[in-house]
Order: structure tokens, then sequence, then C-alpha cells
């Protein structure tokens, strides 16, 4: 692990937000860094600002100080449009509640990312079906959201988030919504993305027993990243 | 094409919510297509007037006649070619609702002046032989079943007495604007009938229709006119035959002001009713849209969504509403036919209620689009569950 180049360096992190006059602070010097093909968990109480952290690090917020390096990229620095462009070829994500489009069926969820780059038709369908198809939902490529059950879903949204080969995958409570059974299928899903095809996943959970699939685990508490890692490999 | 598919989709999501709003719409095009309608057979005959002819009245009022002895001085005029003369009869058929314009006229003139009524030659001839014939336009003779030949009584109003007439032609319009409700007959058989029963009244004409040469000349003949019987007991007001139809719409102008209001309130009640139709849609969706934010889709492609789905949802109701439009004008039409002769839905109502619905459907968009752009997106997914 520790041979590993960090494909995430986050150096001096601050991040806050404004309530009427007030502001308060939610990251507070963060400095963290991901090492490619690991599985990091970060933990905390609610509001201790670990769904802040990883969407910054997924580009979808803007930090006001610090650097957040991506892959050579300082996400920071970019704008609105080039974020854009930037984590549509470099994040995967996965929700809580999936947030599948729900008039779209699996395999046009699951295409719905490939839309943006320059592939034929045919060169989606055989994306779309390899994502499908690691996720063993290759027979429901047809079935609408409202017609799979939430471990499916969520599958699909797995799909989704890997279709675009990206190399971090960024996942807030993936087994949130779930029963036991789903949540570890989810889990052993996500382990194989890192272990079989080296992506880089970044999970928020309160779940102890999803946070334990984890290479690392990072408390945040009130803003501030606990100083040791707790390693479970 | 996915865009496509996805803005329909989107679309359906909600039906009876769409269908309601489709309904609404349609009604709204349907209301705006039928006022605008009226509108223009209010103004039917300043669009069939020609700017070659000119009307002659009594300058006090066109209550008052004028002598048959100006027709021959017109005549003479400098630019004039043509001149028919008549009376506005008022005669009632069997009941006073049973309405339409009827005319006494010197035939042979008014025909000439009036070369878009249509009259086949064989029934002109007999008509201008037989001075108690008359010539009605073919939806009046189709609405009271007529025939050639037919004996047809009027009771006079402002021509006391009851009048027969013999139906000797049927003129067709030459297009869809000309009246096709009229009856005019002989002038020459009211006048002789005057000169037994009210002596006072006969050889006085209603008005004159004078035709001129060309267009530009109007003003100098109106003038000629005019001047020509200036401080005679009774002095002429010339005018286009636009501006004497205009004359009457004048009279009801705040009527027709009225419904042009209200059939544009009509849209901007449907367009609040769509407004709030896509507000609800777009706040529904705020956490898809920031999930497709976040999968790289920029403002463009949301925006698009939404404009997308409003014009379908507005030009939908709108299809509906112009299809609709043409029976309910026909069935309103042919009710109110006495009132509007030309009740026909034009090619600027239709282009009309097309963009009143382009207006809806994008005016309805712009502030859920404003919001779904705009949210930021780490906002727009706390808004899940």
């Amino acid at each position: 692990m520790e041979n590993k180049q960090p494909v995430i360096q986050i150096k001096n992190l601050c991040k806050s937000y404004r309530r009427g006059s007030q502001i308060i602070p939610v990251l507070e010097n963060i400095n963290l860094e991901i090492a490619q093909c690991e599985f990091l968990a970060l933990m905390g109480p609610s509001g201790s600002g670990k769904s802040t952290l990883l969407n910054l690090i997924a580009g979808i917020d803007k930090a006001d100080s610090g650097i957040i390096n991506v892959a050579g990229t300082d996400i920071n620095s970019l704008s609105e449009t080039e974020l854009a462009g930037w984590r549509a070829g470099h994040v995967g994500f996965i929700f809580q509640f999936y947030n599948l489009i729900p008039v779209l069926t699996a395999y046009e969820n699951v295409e719905l990312p490939l839309l943006l780059t320059g592939l034929s038709r045919k060169q989606r369908r055989a994306h779309v079906e390899t994502a499908l198809k690691i996720v063993n939902l290759s027979d429901r490529m047809d079935h609408y959201p409202g017609q799979l059950s939430g471990g499916q879903q969520q599958r699909v949204a797995i799909a989704r988030a890997i279709v675009t080969d990206p190399a971090i995958v960024v996942a807030d409570e993936p087994t949130g919504d779930l029963d036991r059974v789903s949540a570890e299928e989810v889990l052993e899903l996500m382990e194989r993305l890192v272990n079989e095809l080296c992506k880089t996943i970044i999970m928020v959970t309160h779940d102890p027993r999803a946070a334990k699939k984890a290479h690392v685990i990072r408390h945040l508490d009130k803003g501030v990243l606990n100083a040791t890692p707790q390693a479970y490999f | 094409m996915q865009l496509l598919k996805l803005i329909f989709k989107n679309a359906f999501r909600h039906r009876l919510r769409t269908f309601l709003t489709i309904t609404g719409i349609s009604i709204a095009i349907l209301a705006f297509g039928l006022l605008r309608t009226v509108v223009n057979a209010w103004y039917a005959g300043v669009e069939a007037s020609a700017a070659n002819r000119l009307v002659s009245r009594n300058a006090i009022s066109l209550v008052f006649p004028l002598p048959l002895s100006y027709k021959e001085k017109i005549r003479q005029i400098e630019g004039v070619t043509n001149v028919s003369y008549g009376n506005w009869f008022g005669g009632v058929y069997i009941d006073e609702k049973n309405f339409f314009a009827n005319f006494a006229v010197e035939p042979k003139s008014y025909l000439e002046l009036y070369p878009e009524f249509i009259l086949p030659q064989d029934q002109k001839a007999i008509l201008l032989r037989d001075r108690k014939g008359f010539a009605a336009g073919r939806k009046l003779v189709e609405k009271y079943k007529w025939k050639l030949g037919d004996t047809v009584v009027l009771k006079g109003t402002i021509f006391p007495g009851t009048w027969d007439f013999v139906l000797r032609g049927v003129y067709k319009g030459r297009d869809k604007s000309i009246d096709e409700t009229q009856f005019f007959f002989h002038w020459d058989y009211l006048n002789e009938s005057l000169k037994k029963s009210f002596p006072m009244r006969a050889d006085q004409v209603g008005f004159y229709l004078i035709g001129i040469k060309n267009p530009n000349v109007a003003a100098d003949v109106s003038e000629a006119v005019d001047r020509t019987f200036k401080n005679s007991l009774a002095e002429t007001l010339t005018e286009t035959e636009k501006a004497f139809q205009m004359s009457f719409i004048s009279m009801s102008e705040a009527i027709v002001v009225a419904i042009q209001l209200v059939s544009f309130v009509v849209i901007i009640i449907i367009m609040a009713v769509m407004a709030n139709t896509m507000a609800m849609s777009a706040r529904e969706r705020i956490a898809e849209y920031a999930v497709l934010k976040t999968l790289g889709f920029g403002g463009t492609y949301i925006t698009a969504l939404i404009f997308g789905e409003s014009l379908f949802i507005s030009s939908a109701g709108c299809i509906i509403g112009i299809i609709l439009t043409f029976p309910a004008a026909k069935i309103f039409g042919d009710a109110m036919s006495q009132f509007f002769p030309i009740f026909n839905v034009s090619w600027n109502t239709v282009y009309l209620d097309v963009a009143a619905s382009v207006v809806v459907g994008g005016a309805s968009a712009i502030i859920p689009a404003y919001r779904a752009v705009s949210i930021r997106i780490a906002e727009g997914l706390r808004r899940i569950g």
C-alpha cells in the first residue's frame, strides 16, 4: 500500500457555509492522501463534514481554500464548466438513494454518462453491457428502476458509476437504504471494483460493517480529520 | 435522440397532470381562436372592400336620401368609370329573427361593380329582365331552401307593405371572404311602387356606389363628387368603400377591443396554469437535475430538457386546440350567420395560436429552468429522500 502513488492529495483544505450573516466552518485544515486502488471509508457523526469532503473530492462543490489534487489536476482551480467535463471523465458517483432516472430503463440509466463521450451507439452498447455484466444485471437491462429492488437499483447505479471507466468512485452512504443482504452484495461489488478493476473508492458511511470492507478508515469530527488512519488490511 | 426521448417521457410522468394541462391549453387555444375569428368576422366587410370603389351618401346622415339625378353628374366626373346606386331595404322574411341584408340596387351596374359576386350568365340575363326578380347569395338560399323561380315575400319596414320577389339568380363568392348571404333586387321595382304609394320618396337613393379608374385617384374623385354637390339641398359625403365600412365598425369599436383583450387574457391565464405545472415538475426533479449535473451534463442540457417538456405540452395543447377550432367555428358561424355572414378561421389566427403556444411554453419554462440550472449540485442532491 505504501508503495502506491497517491491519486488524491488534499492539502490545508478549508470549507465553510454562510447562513445569513453567520459563517459556519465545516472543514478545517484537512490534509489527506489517497492511493490508487485504495478503498477508503470516511466515518463520523452527522454534521461532521464527511459528505462535504466527499463532494469537494468529487468536484461537485468548491473549497474556500487549500488544494485538492486529483490525478495531477488541482480541481479547486477549475471553472464550473471545466469541472463538469472533469467529473464526466474521472469520477463515478454512487448515492444513498441510487438517484436513477425513473423514466429510463436500467440500460438507459447506465448509458447516460456515455452520452457526453464521442462514442458511437454500438460502442456505448458494448460499454453498458459490460458494466451491467460486472454488476450481474444483464438480464434486467430493460427494467425500469421501479421494477427493481433497492439492491438491484444500487447495482445499476454502480454500473452507471463505472461505465466511463473513471479512476475514482465516490459513494455517499451506498448501503444506507438497503437491507443487510443487499448491503453485503453492494459492498462485495465495491470490493471487486477495487481489487479487480483497480478503482479508487472513497465511501462515506455510518455503518461500521460497511467501513470494515474498506482498506482504510478515516474519522471526521466537527470538520477535523483524525490524525491516524485506521487500516484494515 | 436521447434528449427527445427523455423530454417525451418526462412530459408523461404525471399523466393526469399533463392531460389536464394539455386540455386546459387546448380549451384556451380554442377560445383564443374563436375570439380572434369573431374579431376578424367583425372586420370582414372592411377586408372584402375594394380599393377602386367609393361610396357616396348624404353628408348629414346615411338615413337621408340623395336625388337619383346625381347619377349622371357623378358619372361625368374625371376618374369615374361606373356608377350604381341603391337603398337599404330592411325587409323582414316571415319573422324578424330571420335577419339578412337586403338591398334595392340597379342590378346591371351593381354586378359590374362587384365582380366578386359570381352569377351564372343565364341567371343574370333572366334577373335583369324580370323587375320582380332578385338574386341571393348561396348560403342564404341554402339556409332557407329556396329554389330558382320561388316567390319570396318580404315585409317592408322602411318601405311599408308586402313585397313579392322571384328568385332569379344565386351568386357565389369569388373566395371565402365574400359575403354569400346578401339579397338584392331591382331598385326600379321599389321606385315604381313608391311612385304610386309614397310619391315624395320616389327617385331618391340611399347611396351611390362609384367605380374609379384606380385607387390612386380615390381622394381626388371623392373630393370632386362632394364639391359638385356642395351647397345643394343634399350635400354628399364620399369616401372609399373601406372607410365607409370602417365607419360602421367604429361604432362598435369598444366591443371589438374588449373581445381582443379577453382573447389575450385567456392566454395569460393559461400561461399561469402552464407555469405552475412546469414549476411543480421542475421542483420534483431538482435532485435528478443535480444528478445530471454531477454526471457532467451542463446547464444547456437541463435547460433544453425543461424548455422541451414545456414546449411539448403547450404544442400538444395547441395542435388539439387548432384542430377543434375549425369545427367549433363552423358550428358557431352557422348559428350566428345572421350576425356574422363571413366566419372563417384565417391563417393569421392559426399563426397567432402557434405563436401563443410558443410564448406560453417558453415563458413557463424560464423560471424553472433558471432554478434548476443555478441550484448548487450539493444542495440539489440534498432534496433526495
